[in-house]
């Protein structure tokens, strides 16, 4: 094992997968020469050059898809984007080419790209840099879609999208990038898309979150442990395909779940998650689905403001409680 | 229509040919008058089979604006790659695409290029190199780009030719993609097909700059309008346009002017232009009768015409039948080709 951050975690991944397959390259603004905006590709024009790592003008429709495009001869681009309120610029070459292209062909013309950057609520930047696209991408058949929350995770997950010959979103997160985790340290790390992991074991309540909204689920599970209720803690890791499996057989050992997020509850991941729960484990639960979310608002930018829009730990242990009946 | 005007841009100014295009040998006339009659005539059988019932939802005919199509492909070699709109069965049977799978995806059926799941305006085929066939205005001129992107990244001397309307020159990504062609000197030729409509909206009510061979003026990157109901002339435009990227000089737009007899699509009432405007084009500038009247005038016989003509209609034929016979797609086609 080495000891990384997220973000050193990530460079690897791209840096391993470069090194494996000349296909491979990245593209995005401000990810040569100033390292990336978030330092997350620090070092690979030193080592790849300016020919496989690209600094884009700042034209996220533009250069979505270039991306495409160079994907549909077969080449395999990593997409930066600044941060993914900037995709919106390029939702329509993510979806209407990326996505939907393998079908429309016919399985003919597929595109094997991941799009990647820093998703969700940063700190302290207020509404037009802080949106949760988790559920936006998660709708769309064609997708697929990552958002791991620990360093090894992140890596060996980014190595597996970078290989998987479908679109990939890969969601992360910039609260998360200077956080540091164990990660196994063997020459190819390669963790399958499509498989939750059961972070925490416990048999009194499930709580499923994905990303950063981990942060609160994992704080709560410590803190309802206390009061006598052992959490199950699953990390969804991957939101499409999701692995509705472990979170069925979860639910049906414990009885209740709780699903926490940073996004907003209106067709969200938490209502689609509880949708499953319903379909496949209604028989088993002893209480209503409850859901944490972020708040119905923009976010704002005061800090209190801020705090009180996003969702956590105690909003996650008050609602773990209610739903035990406690 | 404005007779063409000579080169816009500095970088493109032309000294070669500036008066008539140059002449076609007689094979080549003859190989211009038989690409540009089968995708006239498998048109009119799809305006046909349309009427019948036997295509659905979109369906927009290249009837009048064949000598573009066939006369950019007359200047490319092998490997290199087209892309369009959803005005694109005229670009598929001029890369070679089988008539039949074109047909068969016009009426939805297991045969079609797409087994039926893309419809008339998403095609593709990996083997002639045709990448598509895409429905959303402008999106194709970003994926054009890349494909000359993914040339440039391999180093290999393939040009891309991303075909786009005169409407769709208006949207942010085109210009988006002119900028980046021309800083990283990606091999693309834009290929604006000004039919002088964008739906019911004439040039003249969209566009502030009417030339569109200017509008890559503020990237550096040279243009050109080419009279494209001359086949000729969009061949040797062509051929100068390739060479510039094959050189390595970066991206080259050319504006073709030309004309589409049908409507937008198939429920376009066209109250926007008068029957006279598109009687005159008809009459002056067709360009399959330029051709047969040049062939005709060389002497070459009426039977050799009819023979064309005949070889034409079968192939034609033949793809009616096969995409009304060939089955539907099986129900378990529904699930596949999501991912791979
Ligand atoms: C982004 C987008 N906006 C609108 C449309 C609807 N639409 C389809 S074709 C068209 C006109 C385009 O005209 P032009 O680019 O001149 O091409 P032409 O049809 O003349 O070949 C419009 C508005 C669309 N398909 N995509
Ligand atoms: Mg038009």
């Amino acid at each position: 094992m080495v000891t990384q951050t997220i973000r050193e975690a990530l460079r690897d991944a791209m840096a391993e997968e470069m090194r494996r397959d000349a296909d491979v390259f990245v593209m995005g603004e401000e990810v040569a020469e100033y390292q990336g905006a978030y330092k997350v590709t620090q070092g690979l024009l030193q080592e790849f050059g300016a020919k496989r790592v690209i600094d884009t003008p700042i034209t996220e429709h533009g250069f979505a898809g270039v991306g495409v495009g160079a994907a549909m001869t077969g080449l395999k681009p990593i997409v930066e984007f600044m941060t993914f309120n900037f995709a919106m610029q390029a939702i329509d070459q993510i979806i209407n080419s990326a996505a939907k292209t393998l079908y429309m062909s016919g399985g003919q013309m597929g595109c094997s790209i991941v799009f990647r950057g820093p998703n969700g609520a940063a700190a302290r930047v207020a509404a037009q840099h802080s949106q949760d696209y988790s559920s936006w991408y998660s709708h769309i058949p064609g997708l697929k879609v990552v958002a791991p929350y620990s360093a090894a995770d992140a890596k060996g997950l980014l190595k597996a999208a970078i290989r998987d010959p479908n679109p990939v979103i890969f969601l992360e997160n910039e609260v998360l990038y200077g956080h540091t985790g164990e990660v196994p340290k063997l020459d190819d790390y390669v963790i399958p898309i499509g498989k939750a992991r059961i972070v925490r074991s416990g048999s009194h309540v499930t709580i499923i979150s994905w990303s950063n909204g981990m942060t609160y689920a994992l704080k709560a599970a410590d803190e309802l442990a206390k009061d006598g209720i052992e959490a199950e803690v699953i990390d969804l890791r991957t939101l499409r395909p999701m692995d509705t499996e472990t979170i069925v057989n979860s639910v049906k050992k414990t009885g209740r779940a709780v699903t926490v997020e940073e996004g907003w509850a209106q067709s969200g991941v938490g209502a689609e998650i509880a949708a499953r729960i319903m379909e496949n484990a209604f028989d088993y639960l002893d209480a209503p689905v409850a859901r944490v979310s972020g708040k119905d608002v923009p976010m704002p930018y005061a800090a209190n403001l801020e705090k009180l829009a996003l969702p956590s730990a105690a909003e996650v242990v008050e609602a773990a409680k209610a739903i035990c009946y406690r | 229509m404005a007779a063409p005007k000579k080169a816009a841009a500095g970088a493109a100014q032309d000294k070669t040919n500036g008066g008539s295009p140059p002449e076609f040998t007689r094979e080549q006339e003859l190989k211009a008058l038989r690409d540009m009659l089968l995708i006239r005539r498998f048109e009119e059988k799809a305006g046909q089979l349309y009427g019948m019932g036997a295509i659905g939802g979109f369906c927009h005919l290249y009837i009048g604006q064949e000598a573009v199509v066939v006369g950019m492909q007359m200047a490319l070699k092998q490997g290199d790659q087209v892309i369009t709109g959803y005005r694109d069965h005229g670009h598929m049977l001029a890369t070679g695409m089988d008539a039949n799978g074109v047909m068969a995806e016009l009426t939805g059926r297991r045969g079609g290029y797409s087994k039926g799941k893309g419809g008339s305006m998403h095609m593709f085929s990996k083997e002639k190199h045709f990448y598509g066939g895409h429905g959303i205005v402008g999106a194709q001129v970003s994926l054009g780009t890349g494909l000359a992107f993914a040339n440039h990244y391999r180093g290999n001397d393939n040009v891309s030719v991303s075909y786009f309307g005169d409407g769709a020159a208006n949207q942010g990504q085109v210009y988006e993609s002119f900028n980046m062609a021309e800083l990283w000197k990606l091999p693309v030729i834009y290929v604006i097909e000004n039919n002088r409509y964008a739906m019911g909206t004439a040039v003249s009510r969209a566009s502030a700059q009417q030339d569109f061979s200017k509008r890559g003026a503020s990237f550096n990157i040279p243009g050109k309008q080419v009279d494209g109901m001359d086949v000729r002339a969009v061949k040797a435009a062509a051929e100068e346009a390739a060479a510039w990227c094959r050189a390595g000089k970066g991206p080259f737009i050319l504006e073709m002017q030309t004309y589409r007899y049908r409507g937008h699509s198939m429920s376009d009432p066209a109250k926007y232009r008068t029957r006279e405007e598109v009687e005159k084009v008809r009459h002056d500038q067709d360009p399959i009768e330029q051709v047969r009247n040049r062939l005709l005038a060389a002497k070459v016989s009426e039977q050799d015409l009819k023979a064309i003509d005949a070889e034409v209609r079968d192939i034609v034929n033949a793809s009616a039948d096969f995409a009304q016979h060939d089955p539907e797609p099986d129900a378990a086609e529904l699930w596949t080709d999501v991912y791979r």
